[in-house]
């Protein structure tokens, strides 16, 4: 297993006597996408904010390409640039426009140069369909737009790996689709990521592997077909059984 | 214009006077915002700080000077201190100190509001994509902060130009001060003159404010 970019061994974090992740361990090859399910309060969230050293953990040890993150690390801003991350709240710098939101991670972090960083934002940006929002300020896009934005921004540093968390959680419901449609393409590339996510058939569709936490620990691990077609723990049919419950619902109305 | 008691400002110099009157006003605001504004967003930073201790001191500052009237303020520092320590303050350095000692307690209020409003994933974000926290705080934390802070302390200027009034009753001759002499010393030839030269002062603190006010307005909503 050369190929494995990053390992959790034995991951645990607390708040306070509040125990959220319990021994987590997780390995990540290169390519991969990931997709953590689970119900809320479960550690999604921590986990991905654990893996990018913004939590501290009580235990265990989280490496990328080997490399220890560690939250009082002096590297850890080095490391940091190897991991590209999008959150739920959108989180655009509002002073600054769309372009220099982009590029200033690359310009003041790595020191390129403005022009290569300039032309690499714009082309990124016109991936993800917002070149001509190069000028824009942050409070003049939609929710959609933003999250595209942060998704660009993370993705100029040419990260080994991209944690999504519940990006699209915030979004209005004709949003999420632009967005996701942005992450199933860097799927195509062959990205590395970590997604967590509420979006069940997005998170069928992408993942390579589903990873099930519940109550702080890995419940489940499978292909997305058999974790939702044939789960094997009782917790994750009964979590899939709530989604069901929904889209009845939803019908019915 | 008898009436309105306006001649009274062409009879030799009290228009000149008047502005110089107000050019004292002017002077001991500029010179307290001047002290106000650094030693302000240093008891700012100092607020939003984890030491216990620091923030309750802050706290009571802040307090003490935001409770008591400033014309209180003003004879404390101005009559107390001569009888107290024996200081023989001038009444527009006893002036400058009240105002900075107000000032200061504003700004710093001022500037810890505008640091606490920046989000917690302003932070995160920056840390996320490798900044590190000099760079966080040079290049997110500070320009925002700024420009939340700007109009506000502007407005906190206009503020101390209107409460300059006050210092008449600490004896120095300001603009207020200048009108009632005017007043005073046309009593007999123009009754009426109270009317037209308060209606100057007026006029005069409004030219001084309104500017001010004014960009401050245009620059809220320009980084709104």
């Amino acid at each position: 297993m050369s190929d494995v970019i990053l390992t959790l061994r034995g991951v645990t974090k607390r708040f306070g006597e509040n125990g959220v992740l319990e021994g987590i361990d997780l390995d990540v090859k290169q390519g991969e996408v990931v997709v953590v399910l689970g119900p809320s309060g479960c550690g999604k969230s921590t986990l991905l904010r654990c893996i990018n050293a913004l939590e501290e953990i009580q235990a265990g040890e989280i490496r990328l390409e080997g490399e220890k993150i560690d939250i009082r690390s002096k590297s850890l801003a080095g490391v940091r640039q190897k991991i590209g991350m999008v959150f739920q709240s959108y989180d655009l710098f509002p002073h600054l426009n769309v372009l220099d939101n982009v590029t200033l991670a690359p310009l003041k972090v790595q020191k390129r140069a403005k022009a290569d960083a300039q032309e690499e934002a714009l082309r990124l940006l016109e991936r993800v369909g917002l070149k001509d929002k190069a000028e824009s300020f942050p409070r003049e896009l939609s929710g959609g737009q933003k999250q595209r934005v942060a998704i660009v921004r993370a993705l100029i540093m040419h990260p080994e790996i991209m944690l999504f968390d519940e990006v699209t959680a915030a979004l209005d419901p004709e949003m999420v689709r632009e967005v996701l449609d942005v992450i199933m393409g860097l799927a195509a590339q062959g990205r590395t990521m970590i997604i967590v996510t509420h979006e069940m058939q997005f998170a069928r569709a992408i993942a390579d592997r589903i990873v099930f936490i519940d109550g702080g620990h890995i419940v489940e691990e499978s292909s997305p077909e058999e974790f939702f077609t044939n789960p094997k723990t009782e917790r994750a049919q009964n979590f899939l059984r709530t989604f069901l419950f929904e889209t009845v619902k939803k019908t019915a109305e | 214009m008898q009436g309105l008691g306006l001649e009274v400002l062409l009879k030799g110099k009290n228009a000149a006077r008047l502005l110089s009157g107000l050019g004292v006003a002017m002077r001991i605001s500029l010179v307290s915002v001047l002290i106000s504004i650094p030693l302000g967003i240093l008891l700012g930073v100092l607020m939003t700080r984890k030491n216990i201790v620091i923030r309750a001191i802050l706290k009571i500052y802040l307090e003490i000077i935001r409770i008591m009237p400033q014309l209180v303020l003003l004879f404390i520092v101005f009559f107390g201190t001569t009888r107290v320590f024996g200081w023989n303050l001038s009444g527009e350095t006893a002036s400058v100190i009240v105002f900075s000692l107000w000032g200061t307690a504003e700004m710093s209020d001022l500037v810890r509001g505008a640091l606490i409003s920046i989000p917690q994933h302003q932070y995160e974000s920056a840390a996320a994509l490798g900044l590190t926290p000099a760079q966080t705080y040079l290049y997110i934390i500070i320009p925002q902060t700024v420009r939340r802070l700007i109009p506000l302390s502007i407005n906190l200027i206009t503020r101390m130009i209107k409460t300059t009034s006050l210092i008449l009753m600490i004896g120095v001759v300001e603009v207020l001060k200048v009108a009632q002499q005017i007043i005073e010393a046309n009593r007999m030839s123009s009754p009426n003159a109270a009317f037209g030269i308060y209606l100057t002062v007026f006029v005069l603190y409004f030219l001084a404010c309104w500017p001010i006010s004014l960009l401050a307005k245009a620059l809220e909503k320009r980084w709104a």
